[in-house]
């Protein structure tokens, strides 16, 4: 279990998970193959909506986009635990061993610590697995892209279509740390532009609570129409199991602020359904969304369904190998800086968001879409799950960019 | 309406009840520590996982074998506990002339280890499980509404800590043990075949935390990671109670949830420190527990 040794031994499988794209490689372009590394949570609680349906994803977009693209590219992998020291030496070891680009890095804390890296070696960093709209704020990075989703985009996307929906007055159920006070603020804000209410809220301790029968009565007591939940993982569902159990359903609307298809699959219809939540993606949205899923399932661990997260894995590594074919490998090597430089300059589009752009501050721009879980009834079938209720636009879903604070926005060389 | 410090007594009442129902799984689990401590002398790590697998059991009876909720209830103890045998036997029984320490460590590893098994095979998120529908639905008490399901958990866990106390404490074969955690050699010149008995003792400690975990799978959701957030406070259930006495881990196990309970009305940002802080001040003034021997 010593640190050191467990990258290696995923870096080492990732390899000979891959041979037949590193024989091409040196066929093609005399060795010169772009390296990829996921680095992302293999063993713990985020591991469903990340982890190996993030890597099923990568190797995807790399078996769609580099043949055609004339590129040679290798996938690698790794877990790092959800802990920024570990993070931090597989980031080091890999951009000095070669990797080209690190994919996905759920957990804020990781994901920062990585960015601060891929700057200081000039690197790349493709962000889809973490929450926190600091990645393209006060940290933003010239090396640094931020694809699926963030906090803001959760916050807007549900606090204010909910509100505008009929529930005007809300009670927070919230984990006492970083993520949840600062998710519930923000949701905060969007509830009472839209002229809602809050009537209380109550932190729980993180992460040392499994029963949260009690809270759930505080809310009740309090006659609040939306129940906010501002919690992620197994809180969630415990949240959500206790409310049905309680009788909440029958009075109050259940938001889950961070939710995800694979807590809803693990939730269950029965337990899940009429639950409202944002994501901005979802395999059954259109056409596209449909083909690029068909062709991930084969993939994914258990043949699961390719969510939010998963596709924003995906559609990162297509849009960055467009820019590293249009820049070629040698550069795309060399000069991290650039190829994002080079992202942001062209437009995005693939079949999981469909066309897009990547801004200034590194945050990747698509519709986030608020949608409620279908009943058992409704469901045709296993991850039919959701139904759409509302979408706010690409240009709208996200902070607006002179909010963020992020330097580089500021400086006219960028 | 009549406020009791500033809360509505209804309210009031609601987290009370709440708090002994938390109670009772603290006591539930709290008290099969207590049993592999005090006859065992062996300070189960593993009790987290074990009661973990005691839901996936149910779940894994029900998906795979149709068996419902009443079967679980007693099949899924039952074959947890076999496995407590089977660790007892290879692995556990070596380490009985050893320092507890060493003990620790190896149900801890152990714990880690089927942790990351079931995270493997079943990913992090969590499983579905009903409750059964004869006990699904609500009683409305005026000041709360109480799910029958709960009200069952308080009963069913009252009359387990009961029975194993009555066992321990009042049949024959509770004496022997008694006797063998005293004097093993002499209980053993008496004819009386203690290793076996301590494998049974482990295999009874087991199958109490899976019958906890078959107890919870309805109303937390099934996933690997289930037992260890609870296993920390249910140790501070165990040192606040006295190490090894059955009596004081479900007098406090039921206690403590009351405490926790009202914490998380008056200041729930500290119902997860409050038990620590009981502990820290029972170990002040009674380093052996409220019910321990010193």
């Amino acid at each position: 279990m010593s640190p050191p040794r467990r990258p290696l031994l995923a870096a080492l499988g990732g390899l000979a998970a891959m041979p037949a794209t590193r024989l091409r490689a040196q066929n093609a372009l005399g060795g010169r193959t772009i390296r990829i590394g996921v680095l992302t949570d293999m063993s713990g609680p985020y591991r469903d909506p990340t982890g190996m349906g993030s890597v099923a994803c990568v190797q995807q977009a790399v078996a769609d986009f580099a043949g055609a693209l004339g590129l040679s590219a290798e996938v690698i992998q790794a877990d790092h635990q959800n802990r920024p020291d570990i993070g931090s030496s597989i980031a080091r070891q890999w951009y000095d061993q070669g990797v080209d680009a690190i994919v996905d890095v759920p957990t804020t804390s990781v994901a920062l610590a990585v960015s601060t890296i891929a700057r200081q070696k000039n690197k790349v960093f493709l962000n889809s697995g973490a929450a926190s709209t600091e990645l393209t704020g006060a940290a933003c990075s010239p090396n640094t892209a931020h694809w699926a989703y963030d906090t803001y985009m959760l916050a807007k996307g549900t606090g204010a279509a909910v509100t505008r929906t009929g529930g005007e007055s809300w009670f927070f159920v919230t984990a006492d740390y970083a993520f949840g006070t600062v998710l519930q603020r923000d949701v905060t804000q969007f509830v009472e532009a839209e002229g809602g209410r809050v009537l209380g809220s109550v932190r729980y301790p993180f992460p040392a609570t499994t029963d949260f029968s009690s809270f759930l009565l505080q809310a009740q007591a309090s006659r609040a129409k939306v129940l906010g939940l501002a919690n992620a993982g197994t809180d969630t569902a415990n949240c959500i199991i206790q409310a049905r159990e309680f009788g909440l359903t029958r009075r109050m609307r259940l938001v889950g602020l961070l939710m995800s298809l694979s807590e809803v699959h693990a939730l269950g219809l029965p337990a899940a359904q009429e639950l409202l939540l944002t994501e901005s993606f979802y395999w059954d949205l259109n056409e596209r969304s449909r083909a690029f899923a068909e062709r991930v399932q084969p993939r994914m661990p258990n043949r699961a369904m390719p969510g939010a997260v998963h596709a924003g894995c995906y559609s990162a590594v297509a849009h960055y190998l467009k820019a590293a074919a249009a820049l070629g490998p040698a550069v795309t090597q060399l000069d991290g800086a650039a190829v994002i430089a080079g992202m942001k300059a062209m437009p995005t589009d693939d079949d999981a968001f469909g066309p897009g752009r990547l801004r200034e501050d590194g945050r990747k721009l698509h519709p986030a879409h608020l949608f409620q879980v279908k009943s058992p009834e409704e469901s045709r079938g296993p991850w039919d799950y959701y139904k759409p209720v509302a979408t706010t636009a690409a240009e709208n879903a996200f902070r607006p960019i002179q909010e963020g604070g992020c330097p580089l926005v500021r400086s006219p060389a960028l | 309406m009549d406020d009791i410090f500033g809360i509505p007594a209804p309210l009031l009442f609601g987290q009370l009840l709440l708090g002994l129902i938390n109670g009772a799984f603290y006591a539930l689990l709290s008290l099969g520590l207590a049993v592999i401590f005090g006859m065992l002398n062996v300070i189960n790590f593993a009790h987290g996982a074990q009661f973990m697998m005691g839901a996936f059991v149910a779940w894994m009876l029900l998906e795979y074998a149709g068996l419902n909720y009443w079967w679980a209830l007693i099949l899924a103890p039952l074959l947890v506990g076999l496995f407590g045998v089977l660790l007892e036997r290879t692995m556990i029984a070596r380490l009985y002339k050893l320092d507890h320490l060493y003990g620790l460590l190896l149900t801890f590893g152990l714990g880690l280890i089927i942790e990351g098994i079931f995270r493997n095979q079943y990913g992090s998120s969590g499983l579905p499980y009903r409750i059964p529908p004869q006990l699904s639905g609500a009683w409305d008490l005026g000041f709360m509404f109480m799910p029958i399901y709960r009200g069952w958990v308080v009963i069913v866990a009252a009359v387990m800590c009961l029975a194993t106390w009555l066992v321990i404490e009042k049949t024959k074969i509770g004496s022997y043990l008694r006797a063998s955690t005293e004097n093993a050699a002499l209980v053993q010149a008496f004819g009386i075949n203690v290793p076996r008995l301590m494998t049974l003792t482990y295999g009874a400690g087991v199958a109490l935390a899976a019958f906890a975990g078959v107890l919870a799978a309805p109303i937390y959701s099934v996933n690997p990671q289930m037992g260890s957030n609870l296993i920390i406070i249910v140790f501070a259930v165990v040192v606040i109670g006295g190490m090894g006495s059955i009596l004081g881990s479900v007098i406090t196990g039921f206690g403590l949830g009351i405490i926790e309970g009202l914490t998380k009305v008056f200041y729930p940002e500290a119902s997860s420190t409050v038990i620590f802080v009981v502990m820290a001040i029972v170990l002040l003034a009674r380093p052996a527990g409220l019910f321990g021997r010193a």
